[in-house]
């Protein structure tokens, strides 16, 4: 701070402190920065404003029943979002088991097995993962991933796995299962990383107790570790799940993009923010395009409802104490 | 003979022991694969399709060869600095609002606000900006003098959401750090509270706030779903904030899906060129990050 700023001596007649509810260029300034905050919490309102307001015909022409309907027909102006919906559930919630058991053993493995020189750079590594923009992984996924699973890992899979339920051919270069990887990855980043704070501010007399016991280490982790540690990873792994289904671009390059009701996991499908990637740009219809708003429409509430429960559920753990992580 | 069940349980214990560390262990180091696997796929794929024409050059016909990704390059460095402009003020203002004002139960209602919209996903950024801007465009023709409804300036817009309320909770993070003696070392020299903050307070946590605008420029400069319906993508060479701009990761999605082999080298190489960037970025406002902390 540059010495000039500070008045030589404070003038005791017309005092400018923080008590002088009188100073207009306080009020101004609180002003300024009282109403930029409110207005960002607006965009919020009115984002749930406009999405109804333009997405009204279709609300008002298929009301509720569009999030049972599985016919989505733009040429003859029938549209039901249920193939989307389950998409995106089938999808995201396969991806969010899958990335809460590696990314809890990831997290488990870099607080309480691995020394600093390996702990450094494997935690870099993975939160360098969440900066590679969603469309890469996609590019990704159309040019290795899809092929891999359709001539090596698919067949196999049919081969020893085909009496599992929803695991039948054909298998193609997209659909659920190249989804679920691409979503896999892109969520471990944001679960390793929470994970990994919130165990690590497990008490260490909690594990020093529990190892005078003569527990193994693996013991200790179940007994004394995980419970503690319970709520802020279920917090990690739902703010995952809100990243998975809010995930667009590289979703809409590998789920396939058919319109029907997936049964398999080799099916191709849609995801809710995939459909609107790829057919807002080339609407039939008016209702085509409101049909599309209302879909973001369902997508925006169901996105706010798994973020605010888990920013509830990771908020008590840590008291707001965790730092965000920035994707 | 109690020995022998005590001796026999200790070694299920252990072995379970081990099976566990090993699938932590396997756990720890198998999230690395992915990574590895994408960098190695981008240097081996991009590397090759790079040439100079890829930044001399505007984007060839469907199909034809040659060509470069100027107008994408250009369009992308555009929106960002679009999006700070338009993003930067009011989020900073919301995070010296969040740090130094809002204490209380409206703060925090605000706060939360505030996170639940860095969840909304992009591709719901886009369609409220399209129909909140692109659609009304036509009203401000008076001011814009064009009549184009998707704009670079609704690209911007789209962007700035999805960074502002990244920047608002870094800023009240790196203000909080700001130790409150400083404050009131300042008010005791009878400076007010506003110019305590934008003289003493602010310039103490600009570094700070610097690393978390950078990571949040990182990220805004690979989102495409809120561009598909804003800036909406160019074929033609463009900088007039009121007409379609191109932006790199969205002609990479463009291209992707394309059914030209010419295209997919393109989408190679500015996969190259756009994750080289977000990597540099993201890697130097960490260093700085760390460097400040130690």
């Amino acid at each position: 701070m540059q010495p000039a700023d500070i008045p030589s001596a404070p003038n005791f007649k017309r005092p400018t402190g923080i008590f002088n509810r009188f100073d207009t260029r306080e009020l101004v300034f609180r002003a300024l920065v009282t109403l930029a905050a409110f207005t960002v919490a607006a965009i919020l309102m009115l984002m749930l404003f406009e999405l109804t307001r333009t997405a009204w015909p279709a609300i008002s022409k298929f009301g509720i029943s569009f999030l049972w309907s599985t016919d989505w027909n733009p040429p003859k102006e029938r549209f039901g979002a249920l193939p989307f919906i389950a998409g995106t559930i089938v999808t995201s919630l396969l991806a969010l088991v899958l990335g809460t058991v590696i990314g809890v053993g990831a997290a488990l493995f870099l607080v309480e097995f691995a020394p600093p020189w390996v702990r450094v750079p494997v935690s870099y590594v993975v939160e360098l993962l969440a900066a590679i923009p969603s469309v890469v992984y996609g590019l990704w996924g159309v040019f290795v991933l899809g092929p891999w699973i359709q001539h090596t890992a698919g067949p196999y899979i049919l081969d020893y796995f085909s009496w599992v339920p929803f695991v039948k051919g054909p298998v193609l270069s997209v659909g659920i299962l190249a989804a679920v990887v691409i979503l896999t990855i892109m969520i471990l980043p944001t679960i390793v990383a929470i994970s990994r704070d919130v165990i690590a501010a497990v008490p260490r007399s909690q594990r020093e107790g529990i190892l005078a016991l003569g527990a193994t280490r693996w013991e200790m982790i179940r007994i004394a570790v995980l419970p503690y540690a319970r709520s802020g990873v279920l917090g990690a792994a739902i703010l995952g799940l809100a990243r998975a289904i809010g995930e667009t671009l590289a979703v809409a390059l590998v789920i396939g993009n058919s319109t029907n009701v997936p049964d398999s996991i080799f099916s191709p499908a849609y995801t809710m923010a995939a459909v609107i990637a790829n057919q807002f740009r080339e609407v039939e219809n008016p209702m085509h395009e409101a049909s599309l708003i209302y879909v973001g429409l369902v997508l925006l509430l169901i996105t706010l409802l798994v973020n605010a429960i888990a920013r509830a559920l990771v908020w008590r753990v840590t008291r707001g104490q965790i730092t965000t992580v920035i994707e | 003979m109690i020995a022998a069940p005590v001796r026999g349980r200790r070694r299920r214990r252990s072995v379970v022991d081990a099976i566990a560390s090993g699938a932590m262990i396997a756990a720890g180091l198998g999230a690395m694969i992915p990574l590895f696997a994408i960098l190695v796929f981008i240097l081996l794929k991009g590397i090759p399709a790079l040439n100079v024409a890829l930044i001399t050059k505007n984007l060839a016909p469907p199909g034809a060869h040659g060509g470069g990704l100027k107008n994408s390059i250009v369009g992308s460095l555009m929106l960002i600095g679009l999006t700070l402009l338009i993003g930067l003020p009011p989020a900073i203002a919301t995070g010296v609002y969040l740090a130094e004002y809002g204490r209380g139960k409206l703060g925090f209602a605000i706060r939360f606000l505030v996170d639940v919209l860095a969840g909304v996903p992009s591709i719901v950024i886009g369609i409220f900006v399209y129909s909140a801007v692109v659609l009304n465009m036509g009203r401000l023709h008076w001011l814009t003098g064009s009549d184009q409804k998707f704009t670079a300036f609704a690209g911007g817009i789209a962007l700035a959401l999805i960074l502002l309320p990244v920047v608002a909770r870094v800023t009240e993070e790196m203000l909080l750090l700001v130790p409150q003696l400083t404050r009131e070392s300042a008010y005791a020299l009878g400076v007010p509270k506003w110019r305590a903050i934008v003289t003493i307070v602010l310039p103490a946590a600009s570094g700070g706030i610097m690393t978390g605008v950078v990571l949040a420029t990182a990220r805004i400069a690979g989102e495409a779903a809120p561009l598909l319906f804003t800036a909406l993508g160019n074929n033609f060479y463009s900088t007039d904030i009121f007409r379609p701009i191109d932006a790199l990761p969205l002609r990479i999605f463009i291209y992707a899906t394309g059914p030209f082999q010419e295209q997919h080298e393109q989408a190679f190489a500015g996969s190259f060129v756009l994750v080289m960037l977000v990597l540099a970025m993201s890697v130097g406002a960490r260093l700085a990050l760390q460097r400040r902390q130690r």
